[in-house]
């Protein structure tokens, strides 16, 4: 629930729908520190692929570790509500109103189907509103077929003060 | 008329723990995590004990919202599943030799769940009980309350719906 605060440089290339979404070297290895910094994260094997002014992409590579229901193989919902807690939590912290650190208020996961087994989840935030206490935040997971989300969650994420 | 005379305490307990074994060890996930349930009789009482993987900010330390959200989610199905299997464990018609070697009933879906995080989990164990509010053919409402030290005052609490297994195979 609570993230250090790692802040993303707030360059020119974020990637807001429809924009550029490549990062540059700078943000590379901020995204690399963030993941890297988060134990629970890190051991899930979470990746980010993107982080703009409040939005953020994280993958999820396939694991038999994750597995939730073993005569499927398909992975736990536990697994798909981590990614998604790290993604909107990262959407929250690079939000340029937001000065410092965040912890999750709440969030709410709707799984919508299981997710292919052996397909990597691409979880994409966006914190769509704040205030000088509250970060919005919405997120939807994909596996390869990303017509059709996994999973779509809502949270809401403090705003500290520096 | 004589009741008849009740079951050894042991073949009892033996029967009750082999089946919830099954049901917790079978899942890789609640295993990755580590989560244990303690059974007296047919309360559960889940516990994660601490682990650094758990670690969501290394800085205070807390635990990760995503390991507490996924404990949560945890032992609601785990408690959907016992009180769902209960009364075929307790008849026998559940065999626990079978739920050892893999052969799992279905177990409840996750339809939606919502987790309140109320303050910083802490790098100690965490505790947690569910409480089914509704349970119908079809679909079934949970409440999970999280502790650490002290019961009064939980970290985490959550509530989710749940899809049931269809019974008729």
């Amino acid at each position: 629930m609570q993230r250090a605060g790692i802040r993303a440089h707030k360059g020119r290339d974020t990637n807001r729908k429809g924009r550029d979404t490549r990062m540059s070297v700078d943000k590379t290895r901020i995204a690399e520190q963030f993941i890297t910094a988060i134990p629970h994260s890190r051991a899930l094997g979470m990746e980010l692929t993107g982080i703009g002014e409040g939005t953020a992409e994280i993958v999820m590579d396939y694991d038999e570790r994750f597995i939730g229901d073993p005569d499927t193989g398909v992975i736990h919902g536990g697994a798909v509500s981590a990614l998604m807690d790290t993604c909107c939590g990262a959407a929250a912290m690079s939000h340029p109103k937001n000065p410092g650190a965040t912890a999750t208020i709440d969030l709410r996961i709707d799984y919508m189907r299981p997710a292919t087994p052996g397909q990597r989840i691409r979880a994409q935030a966006e914190c769509y509103h704040i205030t000088r206490s509250v970060a919005f935040v919405r997120a939807r997971a994909m596996d390869d077929d990303a017509d059709r989300p996994v999973a779509t969650a809502t949270g809401t994420f403090t705003v500290e003060a520096t | 008329m004589a009741r008849p005379r009740p079951e050894p305490v042991q073949v009892v307990k033996q029967r009750r723990d082999a089946a919830l074994g099954a049901l917790v060890h079978g899942v890789p996930y609640i295993r990755f995590l580590g989560i244990e349930f303690d059974r007296r009789g047919d309360e559960l009482t889940a516990v994660m004990p601490f682990e650094d993987k758990l670690i969501g900010n290394p800085l205070l330390p807390a635990l990760h919202g995503g390991a507490t959200a996924a404990f949560l989610e945890v032992t609601a199905i785990i408690g959907l599943s016992w009180s769902m299997l209960w009364d075929d464990i307790e008849t026998g018609t559940l065999d626990p030799d079978d739920l050892s070697q893999g052969k799992l009933p279905r177990l409840p879906k996750t339809i939606d769940f919502t987790v309140d995080y109320l303050r910083s989990g802490l790098p100690r164990d965490a505790y947690a009980r569910a409480q089914v509010t509704r349970s119908g053919r079809r679909y079934a409402s949970v409440h999970v309350e999280a502790w650490q030290d002290n019961r009064a005052r939980p970290f985490a609490q959550a509530s989710g719906h749940f899809l049931m297994p269809s019974r008729d195979g």
